[in-house]
């Protein structure tokens, strides 16, 4: 099989999770993708109308989880499924989230639907908790109506720090306010000690990592996943391109040492 | 191969015979032709066809087809169109889909056999620039469906330069006008005017080669003239370009003031991304039947000049001034080519420089930005 055809798949369960966001367990009609790690992505197809790229948010055995926002055509058509449709899929592409060295604080920072890429992190980390230090969840997020994933919260809070900020709040939010750096400081962890990892929009991860430096954690401990527009995931079309790196094939993610460089250039 | 075979020559008889030998072993051929004030590449019936007597003026912006005072076949620069698109066409369909009534896919990749070509008259720099997409296409870890048996299947002729334009700088890529060392191909040619007539100095590339060449009528020569036909193109090449470290000068000029100043005159078309034979640019389209049941992915070239091409829902285009898709371009094609694919991504063709619709001249532009980092790194 070529490198560009989908793979069937199905929708075993849909669950909304925002206003215009949904979650879409996948199970191969045929036989199922290669295994998938927490930071890879796939190209989801829906028949007619395209194929986009959408990280992994969730993996069980060969059921895979992503979290569409429905943000043009292709999404809109993929948040439209139902239980039992066809979704078409290849991969896995990309990088992975590298699990924590042993003994680390756990820092994972998001943005807005940036908390979906790092959801299966989240839950690998979470079942190996007895090997790390502490760990937390910062997650950033317009309005309290875009928050992701409520029904693993408690599940997460009973072995995490969990906190969410939101930068216009509705009365009576019991949350945190202002943008998620505001968080830094009251997250527990020991800077020398630490691997963070960041998904959310670019000027969000900026700050994120300014921070983080400025406290003292290293460069190479901190990871972020990158957007570009792909076309091929399979480093064909150019259309990725961020300087000398290809993000469908060196990314998404990314080591902050490595990132930095990449983003310091004023693309416009 | 035999590299120690005793030089053989073709004459326009036995170059006649190559098309016909490479047709009978049903392989298209394609070659270069004169069709509408240009010399395009096109499937040749027979060797009638070859520009005979045609040359080329190339300059900034400028390409017009010439008379020759002889009969020279092979005697013309890179006209608009490259092995591209042959190998890695302008569409090509990547697979169908149709829908049942139950809602089940069913995709299909397309099992015709690809077309198997004989490339004739392949420059030594259009040699390289296959090279060059060999390794973004088939040289990474998944292989392109479409190029790759497309490539595996071409049967190619190399035409060494004894004639370059106004605008060709291979000599300075090293990337011609004559073979490299370790230049892979089928057969090669040097084309001469003798007083006899055309005379084409020819020599065996591979097994496939030296079997089409074992069944035509060669005479011995002693391979002088051509060889100095050769080298004396390189001393005529229109431009140059000091290939020094052109990755680091790239690398460092991203803040250059020079990339306002091309940016005033760059369309922002695209040209030079089409006719350049190296890039390889693509997008995805879907299309539908009327019913909705049967739908099919193809694939089209597409441009970095192109304002949807970096496109990101919610901020735009990543890339959305002239300076910095021309600043893209340039700095792909000679820096950042070499981080993803390990070579440059130009090969001096020249082409970029004659179909630009206002003549910006990326010689002149790595000259410019070459003395620019000069001046800042002299500067107090
Ligand atoms: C590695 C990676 C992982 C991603 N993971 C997720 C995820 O888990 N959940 C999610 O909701 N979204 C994710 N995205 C973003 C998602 O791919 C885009 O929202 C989507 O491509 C928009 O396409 P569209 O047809 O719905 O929208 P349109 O706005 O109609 O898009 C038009 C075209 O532009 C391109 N495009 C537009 N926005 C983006 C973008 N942000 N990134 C890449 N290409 C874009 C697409 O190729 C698309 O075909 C991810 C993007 C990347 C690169
Ligand atoms: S950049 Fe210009 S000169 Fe270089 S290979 Fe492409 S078309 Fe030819
Ligand atoms: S450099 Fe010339 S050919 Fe290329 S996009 Fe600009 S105007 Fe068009
Ligand atoms: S998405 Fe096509 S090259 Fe990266």
């Amino acid at each position: 099989m070529h490198a560009t055809t989908p793979v069937p798949y199905r929708v075993l369960a849909r669950r909304r999770e925002t206003a215009d966001t949904v979650t879409l367990d996948l199970v191969p009609a045929a036989g199922p993708l290669r295994p998938f790690r927490p930071g890879q992505y796939a190209m989801l197809y829906a028949f007619g109308t395209g194929e986009i790229p959408a990280s992994v948010s969730g993996i069980s055995g060969d059921t895979l989880g992503h979290t569409v926002r429905a943000v043009g055509k292709v999404s809109e058509a993929l948040c439209r499924a139902e239980r039992g449709d066809w979704i078409g899929a290849r991969g896995p592409y990309g990088t992975v989230w590298q699990t924590p060295p042993a003994g680390s604080d756990v820092l994972i920072v998001s943005g807005g639907i940036g908390l979906a890429p790092l959801r299966p992190l989240i839950e690998e980390v979470l079942d190996r908790a007895k090997e790390f230090g502490t760990i937390s969840v910062l997650a950033g997020y317009r309005n309290p109506g875009e928050q992701l994933f409520l029904a693993d919260l408690p599940r997460w809070r009973s072995r995490a720090h969990v906190h969410v900020t939101v930068d216009h709040p509705e009365p009576g939010w019991p949350g945190a306010t202002g943008l998620v750096t505001g968080l830094l400081d009251s997250a527990g962890y020991r800077p020398d000690r630490c691997a963070a990892y960041l998904c959310g929009p670019e000027v969000m991860m900026r700050a994120t990592a300014r921070d983080l430096l400025r406290r003292g954690v290293p460069a190479d401990r901190i990871r972020a996943s990158l957007e570009r527009n792909m076309r091929c995931a399979t480093a064909w079309c150019g259309h990725c391109q961020l300087g000398p790196v290809l993000v469908c094939r060196d990314g998404p993610v990314f080591g902050w040492d490595h990132a930095e460089g990449l983003l310091s250039t004023p693309e416009r | 191969m035999d590299t120690s075979a005793p030089p053989a020559e073709l004459d326009e008889d036995g170059l006649a015979m190559l098309v016909d030998a490479l047709q009978a072993r049903g392989l298209a051929v394609i070659g270069p032709t004169v069709r509408d004030g240009a010399i395009v590449l096109a499937e040749l019936t027979s060797a009638d066809e070859l520009p005979y007597g045609w040359g080329v003026e190339a300059e900034a912006g400028t390409y017009r087809l010439r008379r020759r005072d002889d009969r020279a076949a092979f005697a013309h620069s890179a006209g608009p169109q490259s092995w591209k698109t042959f190998l890695h066409p302008p569409r090509a369909r990547l697979w169908q889909a149709d829908r049942a009534e139950d809602g089940t896919v069913t995709v299909r990749e397309d099992d015709d056999p690809p077309p198997r070509y004989a490339f004739l008259g392949v420059r030594p720099c259009d040699l390289r620039a296959i090279a060059v997409q060999d390794r973004v296409l088939t040289g990474g870890a998944y292989a392109d469906p479409v190029y790759g048996p497309r490539r595996a299947a071409a049967f190619i002729v190399v035409t060494e330069c004894t004639e370059p334009s106004g605008v060709c700088f291979c000599a300075s890529m090293g990337t011609g006008p004559g073979l490299p060392d370790g230049a892979v191909y089928d057969l090669a040619l040097t084309e001469t005017i003798e007083p006899e007539g055309l005379r084409y100095l020819v020599r065996a590339g591979s097994p496939d080669g030296e079997d089409v060449l074992a069944g035509l009528p060669t005479h011995p020569t002693d391979g002088e003239h051509a060889r100095r036909a050769v080298a004396d193109a390189a001393g005529r090449m229109g431009r140059t370009m000091d290939p020094t470290d052109l990755r680091s000068l790239m690398a460092g000029t991203m803040t250059a003031e020079r990339w306002d100043q091309v940016a005033d005159r760059c369309l922002t078309c695209g040209n030079c991304t089409m006719v350049c034979p190296t890039c390889f640019c693509t997008t995805t389209e879907e299309t539908t039947d009327l019913i909705g049941d049967h739908a099919e992915r193809w694939r089209r070239w597409d441009s970095c000049f192109d304002l949807d091409f970096s496109y990101l829902h919610g901020t735009g285009p990543v890339r959305s001034s002239a300076r910095s898709r021309y600043r893209q371009w340039l700095t792909h094609k000679l820096g950042t080519w070499h981080d993803q694919f390990g070579s440059s991504g130009c090969v001096g063709c020249g082409r970029c420089i004659a179909w630009c619709p206002v003549g910006i001249d990326l010689t002149e532009e790595v000259a410019a930005l070459r003395a620019e980092a000069e001046t800042s790194e002299g500067a107090p």
